[in-house]
């Protein structure tokens, strides 16, 4: 589970990198279940999301409503265009603050780790979360202009790590 | 913080990030900035001043001369803000490792 890297490419991508103790096949889950992403997708410390749509689906929507518990808050809208159950997910999205920022092009990617065992989980089924075990995954993020114009994320992807018994 | 809109928007400028990287190394002056770019004085003046205005450089008198350097108390402050949004997305994922271990420790359960 390493912190999280944010490198830049170039003038307009950053991909970001983050490891997780799970399988992709959780993290990939737990970015596209609302009743998951509500828990985690959050921002600063306060902040909650009353409103999670998220249309797993290509063409399907996403809808994130962000509030402080003091009255403020803002909202995000985004559409999926790709997905690859457990391994890619593309999607377009852009912040309203209320006006809408140009669209951000975002490419998730979950890997699992080049040294992981996919078949350690099933095989120590109690070690699961402790110090023998380790998964990673990767989560990478990048810039990138929308049609020659603004900015756009692309990229939060997810790879896997490996496990040790 | 001075002003984060006047820094932002004197940074959205190559030109006038080149010139803030030249005095990363040191003190210099108008002529010396100019130099390796193909502009004029005039047009380099142009752009210091926009730095100044956003709080980015300080410039003192030195005789017929003004000098210019950074204001590190400006460029930490951009750094403050930018690391704030660092610590929200790493906080998600700090969560996230937590979501993730209960998915994990839900489905052992499951299973016995």
């Amino acid at each position: 589970m390493s912190k999280l890297t944010l490198m830049t490419e170039g003038d307009k991508h950053v991909v970001v990198t983050r490891r997780f103790a799970a399988a992709p096949e959780a993290v990939y889950r737990a970015q596209t279940a609302p009743k998951l992403i509500q828990k985690w997708m959050l921002g600063p410390d306060g902040w909650t999301m009353p409103v999670c749509v998220c249309e797993a689906r290509p063409g399907g929507k996403i809808r994130y409503e962000w509030a402080d518990g003091k009255g403020g808050g803002f909202y995000l809208t985004g559409e999926f265009v790709e997905l690859v159950p457990f391994s890619r997910i593309v999607h377009v999205e852009r912040m309203h603050l209320p006006d809408p920022c140009p669209d951000n092009h975002v490419e998730t990617r979950f890997e699992r780790d080049a040294d992981d065992d996919a078949n350690d989980t099933a095989r120590c089924p109690n070690a699961g979360g402790h110090a023998g075990e380790r998964h990673g995954t990767r989560d990478g993020s990048e810039l990138r202009p929308a049609r020659g114009h603004g900015l756009s994320i692309q990229a939060s992807a997810q790879r896997m790590g490996s496990q040790q018994c | 913080m001075p002003n984060l809109d006047a820094a932002f928007s004197a940074l959205a400028d190559p030109t006038r990030r080149a010139i803030l990287a030249r005095l990363a190394l040191g003190e210099a002056t108008v002529m010396e900035i100019a130099e390796p770019f193909s502009m004029t004085q005039p047009g380099v003046s142009r752009h210091l001043k926009v730095l100044e205005e956003a709080g980015l450089i300080v410039r003192r008198i030195e005789g017929t001369k003004r000098p210019c350097r950074l204001a590190p108390s400006a460029i930490s402050e951009i750094d403050r803000w930018l690391d704030k949004l660092r610590q929200a997305l790493a906080k998600n994922y700090d969560r996230l490792d937590d979501v993730l271990a209960g998915m994990q420790s839900k489905k052992r359960k499951g299973r016995r």
